[in-house]
C-alpha cells in the first residue's frame, strides 16, 4: 500500500477519534499527531506524560515497575526486596531478561524474588518490624549480597511506614548499602516517575559512597555505560565495541551491573547514555556535581553505530578516534554481509512501533539499514524531550501516537496496513490473530542481543524470520474467503 | 519558582533545563553576562522569559539555580 499523505493521516486520526465521547476525544486528540520534520519542538504537535483516560486500554506500567523492574532490578549483586504484598514482585519476576554473570542465589540475585509478603496485620500494625527482620534473615541466608534495596509497593506509602529509618538502622548493623526507594505504584502517571525516583535514590544513597576515596586507579579513557539493561545480552554486545576502540568501561548501569560499579561511576571521564528516558536524571546530576559530561548514543544498526562511535571518540584523543575507525572497518565485512543477505528480503516493508524508553526512535536506523520504513511510532511513557528527538528521525506524514490505547492502535493498523508491528506482549496476540507479523520489542521476543554489530545480525535475522514466515499466508478467516473461491465451490457442487 | 539546571552546550550557548517540565531550551540572551555579574532576565529560544537574581560572578556551569517565570506561561 502506498504511503498515506499528510491529509489522509490527519483524516485517519479524526476518524479514529470519532468514537470517543467529547471529553475523551478532546484529550486523546492531543496525543496523536502527524509527523512534521520542520517542527523544532514537539510540544507544538503532541502532548505527553499525562494521566491516561479512565476506561481506555493503556499499556503503561507503574512507578514500582520503573524502579524495581527497570533501574534497580538488574543490579545483580544486591537483593531487591519487593516491600508489600507478594504479587507485584512475583508477577514481574525475571520477565525482562536482564542477563548477568554469576551464580544465582549465591553471589547474584537477578532472577530471584524477595518480598516481605504483606498480610492484613502488617497493614494494620505497620511493616517496619517485619522489614528489619527480613534484613537479618537475608544476611544469614545470602551472606555474599553486596547491599539491599527496599522497593516500596503501594501499601507502604498508604500506611506511611518509615522505611528510611529501618534502612539507616540496617545499614549500620550489616555495614552494607541499604537503600529505601519510595517507588509506590500510585506515584506519577506511568513507570517514568519510577525511573526518576530510582535515579534520585541512587543519587541520595549510593553515588556519594566513595567521594574522597581515590584508591580506585583511573585512566583518561574511563567511561560508564548508562541506561543499558543487558536485555538478551545487549550491554555485552555494546561493551565489546567500546573496549575495542580503546575505552575502559568502568560501570554498566544497570544490566549485569554491580553496586561497586555504580559507586565508582563518579570517577569516570564521560557518561554514555543509551536509554535517555530512564537515566538522564542521574547523568545530569553527575554533570553538575562531578562535572562529568554525558552524551547520548545509539547502537542499533551499522549507520547509527558508526555515527555514535565517532561521536563518542570525538570526546577523547586521536588514539580513540583511530580506534573507532578501526572498529568500524573491522566489522564492515560482517555487517555488509548481513545487509546483502536480508535487505533484498525486507526492502520496502513498512513497520509500526509502539514501545517505551528509547526504542521508538533508536531502532528506526536499524530498520532503515535493512531498507525498511517506520511509518508509525509512539512511546508508552515518553516525555516531550523524547518526542523532540523523534521528529527528526521519522519521515514526514508518518503517525506519532503517545500512550496509544488498544482501540486506537488496532484502528491505525487496520488502515495503515504495516508489514510488521513491533510492540509488547499485550499487543502480540491481537495482531498475530489479525494476520500481521509481530515482534515483541520489549525483550526482543526472547531473542537478542540487538545492540552493536553482533546484535544487528540477530536483529536482521529475527525481522526476516518473522516477516517472511510462510505461516502468515495460512491465516485466513473462514468468513473472509474471497468470491473466487465461492464460485469455485459452487461450480464443483 | 522552578529549579533550573543550566549548562553550556558544545557551541558555548547556555542550555536551560527544567526537570519537572521536560523543558530543554537554548537561552537566546542573558541580561547580565559579564565576568563580574551574571543573571537578570533570560529569554529562551521559544520566547519565554525567566528571571535570575543577579550573581556577583559567573557561576560554575553546570549549576542548578532558582528562577522566576516572568511571562504567565502557556
Amino acid at each position: 500500500m502506498a504511503a498515506l499523505t499528510k491529509e489522509e493521516t490527519e483524516a485517519l486520526i479524526q476518524e479514529v477519534l470519532e468514537i470517543y465521547p467529547e471529553q475523551a476525544r478532546k484529550d486523546r486528540a492531543k496525543h496523536l499527531a502527524v509527523n512534521d520534520q520542520s517542527l523544532e519542538k514537539s510540544n507544538k504537535c503532541i502532548t505527553s506524560n499525562r494521566k491516561s483516560q479512565p476506561g481506555v486500554m493503556t499499556i503503561r506500567g507503574c512507578a514500582y515497575a520503573g524502579s524495581k523492574g527497570v533501574v534497580w532490578g538488574p543490579i545483580k549483586d544486591m537483593i531487591h526486596i519487593s516491600h508489600g504484598p507478594v504479587g507485584c514482585g512475583q508477577y514481574s519476576r525475571a520477565g525482562r531478561r536482564n542477563y548477568y554473570v554469576g551464580t544465582t542465589g549465591i553471589n547474584t540475585f537477578g532472577t530471584m524474588n524477595f518480598t516481605s509478603d504483606f498480610q492484613e496485620k502488617d497493614i494494620v500494625f505497620g511493616g517496619d518490624k517485619k522489614l528489619a527482620k527480613i534484613m537479618n534473615e537475608i544476611e544469614q541466608l545470602f551472606p555474599l549480597n553486596k547491599g539491599i534495596s527496599i522497593q516500596s509497593e503501594c501499601p507502604i506509602g498508604l500506611i506511611g511506614d518509615d522505611i528510611e529509618a529501618v534502612a539507616k538502622k540496617a545499614n549500620k548493623e550489616i555495614n552494607k548499602p541499604v537503600v529505601p526507594v519510595r517507588c509506590e505504584g500510585f506515584r506519577g502517571v506511568s513507570q517514568s516517575l519510577g525511573h526518576h525516583i530510582a535515579n534520585d535514590a541512587i543519587r541520595d544513597w549510593v553515588l556519594e559512597n566513595r567521594d574522597g576515596d581515590d584508591s580506585f586507579p583511573t585512566t583518561p579513557y574511563d567511561v560508564a555505560v548508562i541506561g543499558d539493561y543487558n536485555i538478551g545480552g545487549d550491554a555485552w554486545a555494546s561493551r565489546t565495541l567500546l573496549e575495542e576502540m580503546g575505552l575502559r568501561v568502568v560501570a554498566q548501569w544497570s544490566g549485569d551491573g554491580t553496586i561497586a560499579e555504580i559507586e565508582k561511576t563518579p570517577k569516570v571521564k564521560l557518561n554514555l547514555i543509551h536509554c535517555y528516558r530512564s537515566m538522564n536524571y542521574i547523568a545530569r546530576h553527575m554533570e553538575e556535581k562531578y562535572k562529568i559530561p554525558w552524551i547520548e548514543y545509539n547502537f542499533f544498526g551499522p549507520t547509527k553505530i558508526a555515527e555514535s562511535l565517532r561521536k563518542i571518540a570525538s570526546h577523547f584523543d586521536e588514539t580513540i578516534m583511530a580506534g573507532a575507525e578501526k572498529v568500524i572497518a573491522k566489522y564492515q565485512a560482517e555487517y555488509d554481509a548481513v545487509i546483502a543477505k536480508y535487505k533484498p528480503r525486507l526492502q520496502g516493508k513498512r513497520v509500526m512501533l509502539y514501545v517505551g524508553g528509547l526504542r521508538p526512535r533508536h531502532v528506526i536506523g536499524a530498520y532503515e539499514d535493512l531498507g525498511m520504513e517506520v511509518v508509525g511510532t509512539g512511546y508508552e511513557f515518553g516525555h516531550n524531550d523524547d518526542y523532540d528527538r523523534t521528529i527528526k528521525e521519522m519521515g514526514n506524514a508518518t503517525l506519532i501516537y503517545d500512550d496509544v490505547t488498544g482501540y486506537e492502535f488496532e484502528e491505525f493498523v487496520k488502515r495503515v496496513k504495516p508489514d510488521l508491528i513491533g510492540s509488547g506482549i499485550k499487543e502480540k496476540y491481537i495482531f498475530q490473530k489479525m494476520g500481521i507479523p509481530f515482534r515483541q520489542m520489549h525483550s526482543w521476543d526472547y531473542s537478542g542481543p540487538y545492540h552493536g554489530y553482533d546484535g544487528f545480525a540477530i536483529f536482521a535475522r529475527d525481522m526476516d524470520m518473522t516477516l517472511n514466515n510462510p505461516c502468515w499466508k495460512q491465516v485466513k478467516m473462514p468468513w473472509k474467503t474471497d468470491d473466487s473461491s465461492k464460485v469455485a465451490v459452487a461450480a464443483s457442487a | 519558582m522552578p529549579s533550573v539546571m543550566l549548562k553550556k552546550n558544545a557551541e558555548g550557548k547556555l542550555v536551560f533545563y527544567v526537570p519537572k517540565k521536560d523543558l530543554e531550551e537554548v537561552a537566546e540572551s542573558v541580561e547580565f553576562d559579564s565576568p563580574d555579574k551574571w543573571g537578570g532576565e533570560v529569554v529562551l529560544s521559544d520566547g519565554s522569559k525567566y528571571y535570575f537574581d543577579p550573581l556577583d560572578a559567573q557561576p560554575d556551569f553546570p549549576i542548578t539555580l532558582r528562577a522566576k517565570r516572568l511571562d504567565s506561561g502557556e
